[in-house]
């Protein structure tokens, strides 16, 4: 198995930054906005911006949540392995809102087409955008396309993008592997 | 380990202590799922499930069928009294029948110990146990400890007592079964003559007086006297029986001590407990319905995740 590093902390950072400017930028004080990280692994992420947006640029009120999507997933039944969920916290209802719905890797898009049923759950949002750290352009299964992303990749299928955080493998990187 | 090592729900004691705990982690996710706002998720789509009631229910019924409901599985309910059932068809006949609407998963309480097994070795559906005779009731045992669970955090080293009529009650079995699998101690307590002779086999010991028992225990759980299966007087007179084994809120004040108090209903108010009890803060009787759908969704999603396409 060979691995390459795609983006090291430091890029990372920047990323992270910029991100957090361009939702600054459409959605001012966050006072109509509420940002989900998709569970497991959209989660760093969310925490990550909810975090930065709220020290380094002075947002107060800011409102995040954790979905987890396991139930709205259209492969119950079709895997060999079961689809053990993870706990959702969302904490405040949606509706009328501006949501951001934001995970580490788009890849099919058949998570998100999960999390758009998923958050309807809570209610009928004023708009729903897109926001993930790598877009894996040429695999997509669904027409679904992100608003806000930290780097496009041009992986084949064969290859695996994998994004890790400090809170959990001690380092912010992102790898591209190659089975 | 996400999965049950069953196929079925038939009973508790055929369960292994990972599959109560693989069922209470989902049903966590699922409590969270009924109190949004829309209490739905589609992941049984695809699935039909046929509830075969040969024995009357009110909340099993409905708990079930808003558990298949919620997790959008599609649902046909069936009773005997208003069946062919009547006219003499036999139960694979019916059920063989029903599943020829290309039925996945049946639910069934049926008057005879054992239905559900005998079910299980003749027909191709998953079988979910919703009580059968007095044997055993398997989805109201886990959500007895889910309850349990819920108000205590554990059920590992607490101390339960099951109070009243157990030798018609299939909730006692069920429960006795599951809690054990937990690593809790169970007493029962009771008139002796409703007491089964089996009991201390399962490791069980037998208490005859309430007081002795309410202070030993952590949680109370009072089952109905069931006069419906009641061939002959196993005690005197309800009067009796409400004065040696009701519960009321004095006997509670002169424990010094908090305890759960538990029900499976229906309730027979003043007889085996007081209105003042089962409506106190101390009870967790609603509680104990309201995990039942979250509790039921859990035992559902996880066999039919099971089901081949």
């Amino acid at each position: 198995m060979s691995r390459k590093t795609l983006l090291n902390s430091k890029d990372i950072e920047i990323i992270l930054h910029r991100l957090a400017c361009e939702l600054i930028e459409n959605h001012n004080d966050f006072s109509n906005t509420v940002l989900i990280g998709l569970q497991p692994r959209g989660s760093y992420l969310a925490q990550r911006l909810a975090e930065l947006l709220k020290k380094e640029y002075h947002i107060k009120n800011l409102e995040l949540g954790l979905l987890d999507i396991t139930f709205y997933r259209d492969d119950f039944r079709r895997k060999d392995t079961p689809l053990a969920a993870e706990t959702s916290e969302m904490n405040f209802l949606i509706e009328d809102k501006k949501v951001v719905i934001i995970d580490d890797v788009l890849f099919s898009g058949r998570s998100i087409r999960a999390a758009l049923s998923a958050i309807q759950s809570y209610g009928r949002p004023k708009n729903i955008e897109l926001l993930v750290l790598i877009d894996r352009r040429f695999s997509r299964h669904l027409p679904i396309q992100p608003n806000y992303k930290g780097r496009q990749v041009d992986a084949i299928n064969e290859e695996r993008v994998l994004v890790t955080w400090k809170e959990t493998h001690k380092k912010d990187a992102v790898f591209i592997e190659l089975a | 380990m996400s999965e049950l090592s069953v196929e079925h729900l038939l009973g508790i004691k055929y369960l292994k202590p990972n599959d109560i705990d693989v069922i209470f982690k989902t049903a966590d996710h699922f409590k969270e799922v009924i109190n949004r706002p829309i209490k739905k998720v589609p992941s049984l789509r695809d699935i039909t499930i046929a509830n075969l009631f040969f024995e009357n229910s009110t909340r099993t019924k409905l708990s079930f069928e808003l558990a298949e409901k919620r997790l959008s599985a599609d649902v046909i309910n069936f009773s005997a009294n208003q069946s062919s059932v009547k006219k003499g068809e036999t139960l694979i006949d019916t059920v063989n029948n029903i599943l020829a609407m290309k039925v996945d998963i049946v639910v069934m309480r049926h008057g005879n110990v054992g239905a559900g097994v005998f079910l299980s070795k003749h027909v191709n559906a998953k079988i979910i146990n919703a009580g059968d005779g007095t044997h055993e009731h398997p989805t109201q045992a886990l959500l007895d400890s889910y309850s349990i669970r819920e108000k205590l955090g554990t059920v590992k080293g607490k101390k339960i007592v099951i109070i009243g009529d157990v030798l018609h009650s299939r909730v006692a079995l069920s429960n006795i079964f599951a809690l054990q699998l937990q690593g809790a101690e169970v007493k029962v307590c009771g008139p002796t003559t409703l007491i089964p002779k089996y009991i201390s086999s399962l490791g069980v010991q037998v208490e005859t007086d309430l007081k002795k028992a309410l202070e030993w225990c952590d949680v109370a759980n009072v089952l109905r006297v069931q006069h419906e299966r009641m061939d002959i007087k196993y005690f005197p007179s309800t009067r009796e029986y409400t004065q040696l084994f009701g519960i009321n809120q004095e006997i509670l004040d002169n424990l010094g001590k908090k305890i759960v108090i538990m029900h499976p209903g229906p309730i027979n108010r003043g007889v085996e407990i007081t209105s003042d009890v089962a409506d106190s803060n101390d009870s967790i009787i609603l509680n104990q319905v309201e995990n039942g759908v979250a509790v039921r969704m859990a035992v559902i999603y996880l066999l039919a995740q099971q089901i081949k396409r």
